[in-house]
């Protein structure tokens, strides 16, 4: 038994993943909710570099996920650090209370 | 094999997503994207990637989500509230993720046939293993880019250190 699965459905998922994030980010108030659903669109769009690396024999696209794992835990560790300092400031995470750029 | 994995993990991965957007609890959305992560995880390994795989668990699912746990129990987050902003974006945000999600997958299911299947193990024409082929091109081609990379590293945990220090 050997079915194969088309590269195209890998993508198709990638693509549902990346959507739900996009309404995710859109939809949620919470801050913390929004930079967990942009993890999502993260991961969805390695799951689409995996499967063109896998098409295309090569694993270049590998080492882009690799570099893109290692910049979303930079990113997560400065961006809660943000999001801390701005609780302390406002003793709020709904993004709707936070609209002034001055803390 | 790889049919069966794609789809109890790919439906696994989808619940999750959903799961992730209906929670209303922070703490449960995270534990959602564990679930995702985790699924991703085998996809890739399905995919012939098995260092991306121990790196997906090791790095997404084990530091990140705790570092994200970490945070929402530090700050007590409770659930969030429904505010005139949101309802505009319930009106803008899911025809657009629709749109975006309809776009997406016409192009790639209209070239179907082109892009070829996949099936499980043995997938580089000409290394002996995924590993050996990703230390080879990381530690030797691209050393420089894998440097500067541990140079943002230390940069962005200066920058938390700096941002999350209590004023005095």
């Amino acid at each position: 038994m050997s079915a194969q699965v088309p590269i195209a459905y890998y993508l198709v998922l990638g693509a549902i993943l990346f959507s739900i994030g996009i309404a995710a980010f859109l939809i949620k108030r919470n801050i913390i909710t929004i930079f967990i659903s942009i993890e999502l669109m993260l991961n969805a769009v390695n799951l689409t570099f995996v499967a063109f690396s896998h098409m295309w024999h090569q694993v270049s696209g590998q080492i882009f996920v690799f570099f893109v794992m290692v910049v979303a835990a930079a990113e997560a560790a400065v961006g809660l650090a943000i999001i801390i300092a701005i609780f302390r400031a406002r003793q709020t995470l709904n993004v709707d209370q936070i609209n002034l750029m001055k803390l | 094999m790889q049919l069966a994995l794609f789809l109890i993990f790919g439906v696994l991965a989808v619940a999750g997503a959903i799961n992730l957007l209906l929670q209303r609890h922070p703490i449960n959305s995270a534990l959602s994207l564990v679930v995702v992560m985790m699924s991703l995880a085998v996809l890739y390994w399905s995919l012939g990637a098995e260092f991306l795989a121990a790196a997906q668990v090791i790095v997404y699912s084990g530091a990140i989500m705790v570092l994200f746990v970490f945070v929402i129990m530090l700050l007590n987050a409770g659930e969030e509230e429904h505010t005139t902003g949101s309802r505009i974006a319930y009106v803008a945000g899911f025809p657009g993720a629709a749109a975006i999600f309809c776009l997406l997958s016409f192009v790639f299911l209209s070239e179907r046939k082109a892009m070829g299947g996949t099936d499980l193990g043995g997938y580089l024409s000409h290394s002996a293993n995924n590993i050996a082929e990703i230390s080879r091109l990381l530690f030797r081609d691209l050393l420089l880019p894998f440097e500067v990379t541990s140079i943002l590293i230390l940069v962005a945990i200066l920058g938390a250190v700096v941002l999350a220090r209590k004023e005095q």
